[in-house]
């Protein structure tokens, strides 16, 4: 797997698809998990779906009759990409804390 | 029937921030942009502040359909640029929120601007050529494209230097 930072725009929009969203529902998701920090715009979230389709870490729902709503998915793929990346988020947090509490002393 | 107004304006293709600030700023007065084409807007009365404004350079049918679906309308477009406006009570409204973003704005831009100018290249050459009277006017859309490009570089390399310390 490749070793990259995800963004945190990517990050927030995988981990609101751990069920299945349609882009209203990442968006405000994604505020409500951010205490309201990360706004993803329209035009962000749309590149940022398409690209993550291409990566075939998520994939579109078949859309239900009478809905216009496209809705997504995290792949098995995506999962593993998160689970990465909380692994090195948490190496960050721990390296950060063991250092600046050695200045603190 | 509603008030209406047209105002014929022009902006350079890199100043497409300054472009949505004053249609911004013609909401904030109470007139919203009902349509566009090249170099004139049309405007309607509406409360001000009623509503936010937004444009872009993005061709896709399937974005235009996705920002609807949050609730914007979509106004008009001219040459791949696209407006949409939103009742400001649905809160902030925006397209793009993050450079990565904005540098693939940019980039959309680009290859627009480089295919237009390489046509006006060709075209300029080939006329100058058969000695036809128009080619120095191809020329000179060259020339133009040319400049605009260095300035969309300029707003990339600008980001892609922020980019480098944060995202």
């Amino acid at each position: 797997m490749e070793n990259l930072a995800l963004t945190e725009s990517t990050y927030y929009i995988l981990l609101s698809l751990y069920h299945p969203q349609h882009g209203y529902g990442i968006m405000q998701q994604t505020e409500q998990l951010s205490g309201g920090r990360v706004h993803l715009a329209a035009g962000t979230l749309y590149g940022a779906l398409t690209s993550l389709c291409e990566k075939g870490w998520i994939r579109p729902l078949p859309a239900e009759s009478g809905s216009r709503k496209k809705e997504y998915q995290l792949t098995a793929e995506g999962v593993q990409v998160l689970k990465h990346e909380l692994a090195r988020l948490q190496q960050l947090v721990a390296n950060g804390e063991s250092i600046l509490k050695e200045e603190a002393l | 029937m509603r008030e209406k107004k047209t105002v014929f304006k022009l902006f350079f293709v890199w100043d497409f921030e300054k472009e949505e600030r004053w249609l911004n700023e013609m909401a904030q007065e109470g007139w919203i942009l009902d349509n566009t084409g090249f170099s004139f807007y049309t405007f309607v009365r509406c409360e001000p502040g009623e509503y936010i404004i937004r444009l872009e350079m993005n061709p896709s049918s399937d974005y235009r359909a996705f920002v609807k679906e949050l609730g914007a309308e979509y106004i008009g477009g001219c040459v791949n640029w696209v407006y949409f406006r939103r009742k400001a009570e649905l809160g902030s409204f925006e397209l793009l929120s993050d450079i990565d973003s904005r540098l693939t704005h940019l980039s959309r831009i680009n290859r627009m601007l480089s295919l237009l100018c390489l046509a006006n290249l060709i075209l300029g050459i080939t006329n100058s050529l058969n000695q036809a009277r128009c080619g120095w006017l191809n020329l000179l859309c060259a020339a133009m494209l040319s400049y605009a490009l260095g300035r969309i570089h300029g707003m990339k390399a600008a980001l892609e230097k922020e980019r480098s310390l944060h995202e």
